[in-house]
C-alpha cells in the first residue's frame, strides 16, 4: 500500500499540482503586459472561425435528435405545445454549452497538444526563447485567451443551430413555422438561463487550453510523444470538464435561485 | 564582473541530467571578437554548454557571464534583453514550420526592432541571400533539405546582427562546398562586424578555416584549449586523434 502511495499516488498529486501552477501562471500572465494581440487573434480565428462549421452542422443535428426525443416525451401529457421551449432551455442550459465544449476538446484540445508537443521536440520552443520571446505568453496565453473568447461565441451558433434543427424536425412533422417555432422556443428562456450557460464555456475554454497546452509544452520521446500529448489532452481535457461542469452548475444554482426551478 | 574582453565567462559550470553529469565544473573564458570551436566526441556537453550561454538552461552549480551580465543571475526582462545580442544556431535549425521561411527570418526583426515592414522583408531577403537561399524565400521549411534549414537556420540567427553568435553543427548535412561557404560567410561576419564566434563542430577542416582558438571537451570537462598546432601536440592522446581525424575525413 504504501509503495502505490509512493509511486502512484504522489507523483499523480505532484503532477497536478504543476498543473494548477501552470493554469495560475496562465491566468496570471493574461493581465500583464506585453499582450500579444496578433497572436491572440490568430488563435481566435483557429480556434473560433475554423471551429464554425463544425459547431454549427453538430449544433443542428443535436437540435434535430433533441426535437424528436422531445417531442416523443411530451406527446405522453399532450404537451406538444411545449416542445420548442423545452428543447430551447435544454438546449441553452446544458446541452449547447458542454457539446461544444467536448467538440472543441476533440478538435482544438487536440491539435493544441500535437502542435505544441511538436514544437517542443523540434526545439521550436527553445528557438523562441532563444530569439527572446516569453514562449509561455506568446504559445500558452494566446492560446487560452482565445479559448476562452472564442467557446461563448461558439455556443451562441451552437444554441441557435440547434434551435433551427428543432424547427426543422418539428416543421416535418407538424408543419410549424419558423417564426411561430422561435418565439415559442424563447417564451420560457430568461436572461438567467442564457447568461451562466454561455458564460461558463468561458471556463471550459479555460481547462481545454491549460490542459493541452500543458501537455504540448511537456511532450517527449519525439514523434510518439507527440501522439500521446495530443490523445491524453482531449481525454484528460473532456474529464476535467464535465466534473467541472456539476460544480458549475451546483454554483450557477446558488447564485441564480431561479434557474433551479 | 566579467574580465574586460572576455565575451562569455563560464565559471565553475555543473549540470547533470538525472545521475548522467554532462558538464563538470566547467570554467572557460571566450574573447570577445574571436571565433572559438569547440570539440568533442558526441554526448560530450558541448551542446549543453551553448544552452547555458543562452541561458536555454540553467546551472546546477557555477555562474555564466555573457559580457557582464550575470545570465544565471537575470530576471526574464534581464535575460531577454541579453538574448537580443546572441544569435543561436541549432543543431536541427529549429525553424518555424508554421510560417515561410523569409517569415522565420523576419521574426526576430518583426519582434525587436522598429523597422518598417518593407525594410523587414529587404533584410531578411539580404540575410537569406547571403546564405543561398533567395529563392527558397517564400518555401515552408518542411519542404526545404536539411542543409536548406540549417542555412535558413542561420539567417535568422543572424537577422539581429548578433554580436555573439553561437552555431552548432553549422556542416552537420551539407556537401563540402556549401560547408565552405557557411564557413566563409561565418568568418566574414566576424571580420566585419567584430561577431564573437562559439561553433560547435566535428568537421575539423571546418575548424581549423575558423578558429582563433578551440576547446575540446571530454565526459564534461574542458580537456584541452589553444590553437590547432596546441591541440594536435596535445599531451591527450584523445585529442590528438580527434585532430588527426582530418586525414579521414
Amino acid at each position: 500500500m504504501r509503495g502505490f502511495v509512493r509511486t502512484v499516488i504522489v507523483p499523480w498529486l505532484a503532477q497536478g499540482g504543476r498543473v494548477v501552477v501552470f493554469a495560475g501562471r496562465a491566468l496570471r500572465e493574461m493581465f500583464r503586459p506585453p499582450f500579444e494581440v496578433r497572436e491572440t487573434a490568430r488563435q481566435v480565428y483557429e480556434v473560433g472561425w475554423r471551429s464554425l462549421p463544425l459547431i454549427a452542422a453538430a449544433g443542428y443535428a443535436v437540435g434535430i435528435v433533441m426535437s424528436m426525443h422531445t417531442r416523443a416525451s411530451l406527446e405522453r401529457f399532450g404537451a406538444e405545445a411545449l416542445i420548442p421551449a423545452a428543447l430551447a432551455l435544454a438546449l441553452v442550459r446544458e446541452t449547447g454549452p458542454l457539446v461544444v465544449g467536448l467538440l472543441v476538446s476533440g478538435r482544438v484540445g487536440a491539435g493544441i497538444g500535437a502542435e505544441l508537443g511538436a514544437m517542443k521536440v523540434t526545439e521550436q520552443i527553445d528557438a523562441l526563447e532563444a530569439v527572446a520571446v516569453d514562449s509561455f505568453k506568446f504559445l500558452v496565453v494566446t492560446r487560452v485567451a482565445a479559448c476562452m473568447l472564442a467557446m461563448p461565441i461558439l455556443t451562441v451558433v451552437m444554441n441557435f443551430t440547434g434551435i433551427v434543427g428543432g424547427w426543422t424536425a418539428e416543421s416535418a412533422v407538424s408543419g410549424m413555422g419558423f417564426e411561430s417555432y422561435f418565439r415559442a422556443a424563447f417564451s420560457l428562456v430568461q436572461f438567467t438561463d442564457y447568461l451562466p450557460g454561455t458564460l461558463k464555456t468561458m471556463v471550459f475554454g479555460f481547462i481545454i487550453a491549460v490542459t493541452a497546452s500543458y501537455l504540448g509544452v511537456h511532450a517527449s520521446g519525439g514523434t510518439q510523444g507527440v501522439g500521446q500529448a495530443a490523445t491524453r489532452s482531449v481525454v484528460t481535457a473532456s474529464v476535467l470538464m464535465i466534473a467541472t461542469n456539476v460544480v458549475l452548475v451546483r454554483l450557477i444554482f446558488f447564485v441564480f435561485p431561479e434557474t433551479a426551478e | 564582473m566579467s574580465e574586460p574582453g572576455a565575451a562569455i565567462r563560464l565559471e565553475g559550470v555543473s549540470k547533470a541530467f538525472g545521475t548522467f553529469r554532462v558538464l563538470d565544473d566547467v570554467t572557460l573564458r571566450i574573447p570577445r571578437g574571436r571565433a572559438t570551436v569547440v570539440l568533442g566526441r558526441s554526448g560530450t556537453g558541448k551542446s549543453v554548454m551553448l544552452r547555458h550561454i543562452v541561458g536555454l538552461l540553467q546551472p546546477d552549480a557555477g555562474r555564466v557571464f555573457v559580457g557582464e551580465d550575470e545570465i544565471t543571475a537575470l530576471p526574464p526582462a534581464g535575460l531577454a534583453a541579453v538574448r537580443q545580442r546572441i544569435g543561436f544556431l541549432f543543431q536541427n535549425a529549429a525553424l518555424f514550420d508554421s510560417i515561410t521561411v523569409a517569415e522565420n527570418v523576419a521574426f526576430p526583426l518583426r519582434r525587436h526592432t522598429t523597422l518598417s515592414d518593407a525594410e523587414i522583408r529587404t533584410r531578411a531577403r539580404d540575410k537569406l541571400a547571403a546564405v543561398g537561399l533567395a529563392r527558397a524565400a517564400e518555401s515552408m521549411p518542411a519542404s526545404l533539405s536539411g542543409g536548406m534549414r540549417k542555412r535558413a537556420g542561420l539567417a535568422r540567427a543572424m537577422a539581429l546582427d548578433p554580436a555573439i553568435l553561437l552555431v552548432d553543427e553549422p556542416s552537420a548535412g551539407l556537401d563540402p562546398v556549401t560547408s565552405g561557404e557557411i564557413d566563409d560567410l561565418l568568418a566574414s561576419t566576424r571580420q566585419e562586424r567584430g561577431t564573437t564566434l562559439i561553433v560547435v563542430t566535428h568537421n575539423i577542416p571546418s575548424a581549423r578555416r575558423l578558429a582563433d582558438a578551440m576547446l575540446f571537451l571530454h565526459e564534461g570537462r574542458v580537456l584541452a584549449r589553444g590553437s590547432a598546432a596546441d591541440l594536435e601536440q596535445s599531451e591527450h592522446a584523445l585529442v590528438r586523434r580527434f585532430m588527426r581525424s582530418e586525414a579521414g575525413g
